[in-house]
């Protein structure tokens, strides 16, 4: 009897005791759901104590949570997020300076330029144009291959694209004609694409979804959101236009006030290493650590070079003013057309 | 009319002090318990209208930069009058159904019960997706739309009457459930015409259900922003301003701003409420014979017809989603699947979060309905002076008035706050419940106020003189007689808290991700046909719910309410 309970108590034991030497880190993200087991997967395996639990939504929702926990943080790391966002944070002081060792090695720009950093860069993902064939057979559209080309009257009627006030992906659209046809040259052409457009959506999915199921023939995203749709069969096919498009940096820092400093900052190591990197490239064509090749398929070769080159850390200060300029000139329509 | 009938039996107050003290403790506890669930996370969110993003105070600032926006009267405008469109058609449906239901003979009252809640049982992208599968601009029943866009006021109100449908519809049939038949037989025998008797007798013992029904859909449009962020296009709305505010620019200043405002309507309710309060007439006298509708073809024919014609409306719109959740894609591939229900394919958590979506839902349900109803009792047969009663009632009519989305972050500044010593349920499934609780106390509360109303106070009265306990006049009486509108507040709390996302998607932890949230993740991954699946499964839940309640009720009432017959 003594015997039986004796096995039982260490096979019990045993797995426990295992468990409760790892640390359990939580992590916000903003990451695509399918690639969240793939990135816990490789974490972990990398660091064999460490055990991460997600919390994954939109960007928006996130980081406002991330902002209003402020006084009493939750998330021990942020792993794959705006960079706006974490510029926000960081002129809140929401975040632990840490230069993760690697860190060096990224991309100058996608980086930050602090000592000790504040957060360090994983990939791009860039602004796009979701462009449904069907409907553009249907309603006689031609393929746009600039942004340019959506000015094109028979584009009227036909684009959504994301509020830039109630989604990022609406910001980073606009902030890549800023940083490519300065301010002025951009408002003119928002003037003019304003005509065209149908509708400004809330969420910045909706516009790629929309195109998709063929509510509207061209929807204004970014790159990542269309590889889901074309796998269950949407007709869409994704543009990245040649004249330059803004970008966006999914990234990572350590929130200050952790319970968890040590695992934090090995995780952090781990997500600047050549492993993540390459994880990060089976999603995404533009990585921050240079000479790791991305095996993600589907964009042209010569991908980098339509990169607009943006100043991420003027542009978050210059958020307020030209989301309210936004606002003031395309927000008041009380009814669409 | 009515009156001289009833007015005698208001009067008459309990007398005993015991009865009145421990009322009053209840009062106490209750006004305890919204405090701190409440008022104190709403306030200290609210506070920040006054501070700037470092936390300093800077007066009435914020205020000021938002009432200069142009877009603040407008948005507050269409508010306004898409609620009050939607109010205008909702209930005059929801009356004539509701009417039907309980003062009619038709055939197959308890399927009609039950058709009348399909719109709440499910998320509400799941009425949006059919809309849109219906009426957008690749859809069936597009050449109804007449050239004109679901994307816009039409499309939201459209969405909004189907959405409201069911509150209206529960409050008006609890109003007109119980009638006392003898005032029926005096008007008959006074040789009153039908019309008259409607107008003298049953509208005025609805008169409370009516104003708080209006109130419940009214508020209710003006603060869900779900709704008008998926099918209004760029119409805005006072609730998707919050969203831009808090979401869109991650200001929670400016965000608290607009949900100050946002909380006008509730006190409009909280004053309707307390009118109508002074009109109350207790319907259900200690003497009353239950009316009994008697077979009348000429009523109950035409009320067949419309509550069917409702009712088929409704099911359309739920079954175009069902069918949505079996294609592959949407409009380009209708071949049917079963894939889309494999929901660990499109979600780390999988099944787990429809689980976890019945646990949070079965406790929010249970503790939910006793809170309410007690406190409710102690709020109706207690003392009603003195700033404790007035206060608690309006604690109860708030929730209405808060958006999710405020309710959500207001739960994180409150509960995350490192000195408040409720921190450790942050990150539970405990502050998901009481979540849940809070934000949909105000139709679970009026549910029980409606029912309690109806009781004459003399059920209390005669107790005291007889030395009997309020608790046990509370079992013996109250309680068996109520059961039916409890069980509705248990059911309605189980569907909400089965399909809200609005609050807890600020909450929710690690391991409490509920499925109402995975389907708002799924769709945005542009996922549909798996989001209205998972959607379709928490509908399925609630549906079941909503089936055992009414057959639970069914035999309770064979039971118990023989006295009814």
């Amino acid at each position: 009897m003594r015997f039986i309970l004796l096995a039982l108590a260490l096979l019990g034991l045993a797995p426990m005791a295992e468990a409760q030497q790892r640390t359990r880190l939580t992590v916000y993200t903003a990451l695509e759901n399918e690639q969240l087991a793939p990135f816990k997967q490789a974490a972990e395996a990398a660091l064999r104590d460490i055990e991460i639990a997600w919390v994954r939504d939109s960007t928006g929702v996130i980081t406002a949570r991330l902002i209003a926990e402020k006084a009493n943080p939750r998330a021990d790391l942020v792993w794959g997020l705006s960079v706006f966002s974490l510029l926000q944070m960081e002129a809140q002081d929401m975040l632990e300076p840490y230069s993760p060792q690697g860190g060096e090695a990224l991309r100058a720009n996608m980086r930050s330029s602090r000592s000790p950093m504040t957060w360090t860069g994983m990939d791009a993902f860039v602004s796009a144009i979701c462009f449904n064939t069907v409907v553009a057979q249907q309603r006689n559209l031609p393929r746009p291959a600039t942004w340019q080309d959506l000015l094109d009257p028979r584009f009227r009627g036909q684009i959504v694209m994301p509020n830039p006030n109630s989604s990022g992906t609406g910001f980073l659209t606009i902030s890549g004609w800023i940083a490519n046809m300065g301010e002025q040259g951009a408002w003119a052409f928002m003037d003019r694409l304003h005509e065209n457009v149908q509708q400004y959506t809330h969420s910045g999915s909706a516009p790629c979804n929309n195109a998709a199921r063929g509510e509207f023939g061209v929807g204004l995203s970014f790159d990542m959101r269309s590889v889901t749709l074309k796998n269950q069969g949407a007709p869409i096919d994704i543009i990245v236009p040649t004249d330059g498009v803004g970008f966006d940096l999914e990234a990572t820092a350590i929130m200050r006030g952790t319970r968890n400093l040590e695992a934090a900052k090995r995780l952090a190591d781990f997500t600047v290493s050549r492993t993540a990197a390459e994880l990060y490239g089976r999603f995404y064509a533009m990585l921050a650590l240079p000479g790791v090749e991305p095996t993600v398929r589907g964009y042209p070769a010569e991908f980098a070079q339509r990169l607009v080159n943006a100043n991420f850390a003027d542009i978050a200060a210059a958020r307020e003013r030209l989301l309210a300029e936004w606002q003031r000139r395309y927000d008041g329509k009380s009814a669409p057309r | 009319m009515g009156k001289p009938f009833l007015a005698q039996s208001g009067v008459i107050r309990p007398k005993a002090s015991s009865d009145e003290i421990s009322l009053r403790i209840i009062q106490a506890l209750g006004f305890l318990f919204l405090s701190l669930a409440l008022a104190l996370p709403l306030a200290s969110l609210l506070l920040r209208a006054f501070e700037d993003q470092h936390g300093s105070f800077v007066g009435l600032r914020n205020f000021a930069i938002y009432v200069t926006t142009p877009s603040l009267v407008r948005s507050a405008w269409n508010s306004v009058w898409t609620a009050f469109i939607t109010t205008c058609v909702v209930i005059p449906l929801a009356f004539a159904y509701a009417y039907g239901l309980t003062r009619s003979c038709m055939p197959g009252k308890w399927i009609f019960r039950a058709i009348m809640f399909l719109p709440i049982l499910a998320p509400s992208l799941l009425p949006a997706l059919s809309l849109i599968y219906l009426f957008g601009n690749q859809g069936m029943l597009r050449w109804m739309m007449d050239g004109g866009s679901i994307y816009g006021p039409w499309g939201i109100i459209g969405a909004q009457i189907f959405y409201c449908f069911p509150a209206a519809a529960i409050l008006l049939s609890v109003a007109l459930s119980t009638a006392d038949g003898r005032l029926y037989e005096a008007a008959e025998a006074l040789k009153a015409s039908r019309f008259r008797i409607f107008l003298t007798v049953t509208l005025p013992g609805a008169l409370y259900g009516l104003v708080s029904a209006s109130v419940v859909v009214f508020t209710l449009v003006v603060t869900d922003f779900g709704i008008p962020k998926v099918i209004g296009g760029q119409f805005n709305v006072l609730a998707t301003d919050v969203y831009k505010q808090v979401v869109g620019r991650q200001d929670l200043n400016m965000g608290a701003v607009v949900g100050l405002v946002l909380l006008l309507p509730a006190i409009l309710a909280f004053l309707l409420d307390r009118w109508a309060h002074g009109k109350r007439t207790a319907t259900l006298s200690g003497r009353a014979v239950a009316y009994r509708p008697k077979p009348r073809l000429r009523r109950d024919l035409p009320a067949f017809l419309f509550c069917l014609s409702v009712a088929l409306a409704l099911m359309v719109i739920v079954a175009v989603a069902v069918w949505g959740s079996f294609i592959r894609f949407w409009p380009y591939n209708l071949s049917l699947t079963l894939d889309n229900y494999d929901f660990a394919r499109f979600d780390t958590a999988g099944w787990q979060a429809v689980w976890l979506s019945v646990k949070l839902s079965l406790i929010t349900a249970f503790v939910g309905a006793a809170l309410i109803f007690i406190i409710a009792y102690s709020l109706e047969r207690g003392p009603q002076r003195g700033f404790l009663a007035v206060l608690l009632r309006l604690l109860a009519t708030i929730p209405l008035a808060v958006p999710g989305l405020v309710l959500g972050l207001a739960f994180i500044i409150f509960f995350n706050h490192p000195a408040n010593p409720f921190g450790i349920i942050y990150g539970t499934l405990a502050i998901l419940v009481l979540n849940s609780i809070i934000h949909f106390y105000t139709v679970g509360h009026l549910t029980a106020v409606t029912a309690i109303r109806q009781l004459d106070p003399e059920f209390e009265a005669v107790s005291a003189s007889l030395h009997v306990p309020i608790w046990q006049t509370f079992g013996r009486v109250t309680l068996p007689i109520c059961l039916p509108a409890i069980f509705e507040i248990l059911v309605f709390l189980f569907v909400s808290a089965m399909t809200t996302v609005s609050a807890v998607i600020f909450l929710y932890g690690p391991d409490t991700k509920p499925a109402s949230v995975a389907v708002v993740h799924m769709d945005e991954a542009g996922q549909a046909s798996a989001a209205a699946a998972m959607a379709c499964v928490i509908m399925a839940i609630s549906l079941s719910a909503k089936l055992m309640q009414l057959v639970v009720g069914g035999l309770f009432a064979r039971f118990t309410s023989a006295w009814r017959r």
